[in-house]
């Protein structure tokens, strides 16, 4: 392509004229998937804005309106479109309020997973030797159990040496250190199998003959090189701390009910499901579905249209 | 082989050795076991005369040889709860699991096989489309919610007043989609059949089948979404390889190039990956268990945890570590032995 100017193309231009691009505007299921996210993370974001009553503030509740059915079952009270829960609280604020407390987990998560698995997975790739082997062999340690397995038993060891009082308190931060800490080594070691593909190419010889120092070669030069499997990997995991998040809560081990997470949500639901008051734990349950299921596909599409050479086995 | 066999049995010590120490220091930073013991009346003096005589005052590194020595001779001190040998405990509760994890198995094993190579066989076939579209929504949804659902539908049950029920097919429609919800979803059920020493056995039974059939179901469909996509994906990587085409060409039938030649090969990585994940099934177990009362190992880890039952919990950790080894292992094995590509000896690739 031949231009008159020698204007560098904007970021704007650069986006359009991608094959990314290209792909998004023909595959009608990551538009779809990608609106309904974007949907769902302002909707829950602006839960203060949305919700007709907030469910921390307890003048709001009425312990009389509870477990009232959604608003296409006989005896729905139509101050609350989709019922209330055991407490008396709105479930349509508790699932927006929920969701955004499920998705700062699932961010913060992941933010800390890739900045540990990034940090480690270049460290290994780069200077190799003893440091390879000892991180690595940590990371396989770590992921012959699962993540999963890890962050249940963690989450009961801190909440067993902390009390359930300050746990509970601090769960938020609490679960982003556990799941962060549990997940990092599928981060680690994508980023290392890729900083092993790109470490023997000449620019990195290049920067090294100039006598750049290796934390600068390992950051500036090699990282940007790695970054597709790393958006690749990211969706699938923010898919997964959500579930953890879920799953830990679920347990118990997570956000307390008056705290509401979607885990802890259905949790709380669970317990009246056997009286018939099915919706209580099944519409946050459907709200996690919709969520993971259009992350997981948006990550489908992420990794058809990037198709990097992903770590296998 | 032997070198391969030494090193993986080094990596399994050094595994055991880690998951040890960890398991040895929150014992050891968890409670105070004379607390535990005398409770609040004894005074210090005499406090202090237990922790000299149980050596609670030596060195952490004495005290974990300690440790281990008895843990390698089964001894794992008593549970607080049952009043009884930790280990004890667990192994009442380990055949409840195993039979969980049995079930679940084979259901994965005999869906994920055909349909998997249904769909690399006919990828652009609705059904397959149906199946993958499918499998990804079985991944996206949790354990316990897929739990949740099934308790719903088959133990509690599902009315539909959807369609109008004046005409004959709206009746229809709703009889079709309403559930009666008469399957049993709490615990193991009243009909066990001892097999031997502390195994009771699901598997005997109708009643015992049928309070086996929803948590095995649930816990069966975390991993069978991933199991359909590695088969076809295996498979359909199989089907264009020279040799398919090659048998093709001799005019062999395509029924025996796809279960014959083709499927031998997609069963590799399928029995390693396989393996692995049905070790990692421990985990899913401690959700399953939970949501239908299944008196299992998972059951009760969590029910310890509440009870903080640091010597169950301690003994679980390490008994689980050693199912994650062992089967991790034998997986390794059985690849270096069916698949002679894999430089045993060499570094992992």
């Amino acid at each position: 392509m031949s231009t008159t100017t020698n204007v560098p193309p904007s970021r704007w231009e650069r986006l359009r004229d991608s094959y990314m691009w290209y792909s998004f505007k023909r595959d009608r299921t990551a538009q779809l998937c990608l609106a309904v996210f974007i949907c769902m993370v302002i909707a829950a974001f602006a839960s203060p804005l949305l919700a007709p009553t907030n469910p921390y503030d307890l003048s709001q509740i009425d312990i009389m309106s509870s477990e009232l059915p959604p608003f296409w079952i006989d005896g729905a009270d139509e101050r609350y479109a989709l019922g209330t829960d055991a407490q008396g609280r709105d479930l349509w604020s508790i699932v927006l309020y929920g969701t955004r407390v499920s998705l700062l987990i699932g961010f913060g998560a992941v933010i800390l997973q890739a900045l540990l698995g990034v940090t480690f997975g270049l460290m290994a790739g780069y200077l190799g030797g003893r440091v390879d082997t000892i991180l690595m062999r940590l990371a396989d340690i770590q992921l012959s159990f699962s993540t999963l397995m890890v962050a249940i038993v963690v989450g009961a060891l801190v909440k067993a040496t902390m009390g359930s009082a300050f746990y509970s308190q601090y769960a938020v931060m609490m679960l982003i250190l556990i799941i962060g800490l549990a997940e990092w080594p599928q981060y680690a070691r994508t980023v290392r199998a890729s900083v092993l593909a790109e470490k023997n190419k000449e620019y990195v010889d290049a920067a090294r003959v100039m006598g750049l120092r290796s934390k600068r070669i390992m950051f500036r030069h090699v990282l940007p090189n790695t970054m597709s499997p790393i958006f690749v990997i990211s969706t699938v995991q923010i898919a997964n701390a959500i579930i953890s998040e879920a799953a830990l809560s679920f347990l118990g081990l997570g956000m307390p009910e008056t705290h509401p997470s979607l885990g802890s949500l259905i949790k709380s639901g669970f317990d009246y499901i056997q009286s018939g008051s099915w919706w209580i734990t099944l519409i946050p349950g459907a709200v996690l579905v919709v969520l993971v299921l259009s992350i997981n596909l948006l990550g489908d599409w992420l990794r058809d249209v990037m198709n990097p050479r992903l770590y296998k086995g | 082989m032997i070198a391969f066999l030494i090193k993986r049995l080094m990596h399994a010590i050094l595994v055991m050795f880690v998951i040890s120490v960890l398991a040895f220091a929150i014992q050891d930073n968890l409670g105070d076991p004379v607390q535990q013991m005398v409770g609040q009346s004894v005074p210090e003096s005499e406090r202090e005369e237990i922790r000299e005589r149980f050596g609670l005052n030596d060195p952490f590194l004495v005290q974990y040889v300690r440790f281990a020595k008895n843990a390698v001779q089964g001894d794992f001190g008593y549970s607080y709860f049952y009043r009884e040998p930790a280990l004890e405990v667990i192994a009442r509760h380990l055949p409840a699991t195993l039979e969980l994890v049995f079930a679940a198995t084979l259901i994965i094993v005999l869906f994920s096989v055909p349909i998997g190579v249904y769909s690399a066989i006919k990828p652009r076939s609705p059904i397959s489309r149906l199946f993958m579209g499918i499998s990804i929504i079985g991944i996206s949804i949790p354990v316990f919610l897929t739990a949740i659902v099934l308790i719903q539908i088959f133990a509690i049950g599902v009315t539909v007043t959807l369609f109008p029920e004046s005409t004959g097919w709206g009746a229809w429609l709703n009889d079709f989609f309403s559930t009666e919800g008469n399957m049993p979803s709490f615990g193991r059920g009243y009909d066990l059949v001892n097999v031997v020493g502390n195994w009771d056995t699901n598997l005997a039974t109708w009643n015992g089948l049928q309070h086996l059939v929803l948590p095995a179901v649930s816990l069966a469909s975390i991993m069978l979404p991933l199991f359909i996509r590695l088969i076809r994906a295996e498979m359909m990587e199989v089907l264009q390889s020279e040799y398919v085409k090659y048998a093709r060409a001799k005019g062999i039938s395509m029924r025996r190039v796809y279960f014959v030649h083709a499927l031998k090969n997609t069963m590799l990585p399928v029995i390693t990956v396989g393996g692995v994940q049905i070790g990692t099934m421990v985990a899913y177990t401690i959700l399953t268990e939970t949501v239908f009362q299944w008196p299992g190992m998972g059951l009760m880890f969590l029910d310890a945890i509440n009870r903080a039952d640091i010597p169950l919990i301690v003994t679980y950790l390490m008994i689980v570590g050693v199912i994650f080894v062992v089967t991790n292992t034998i997986v390794d094995l059985i690849y270096g032995m069916v698949n002679p590509t894999v430089k045993l000896t060499g570094k992992p690739a």
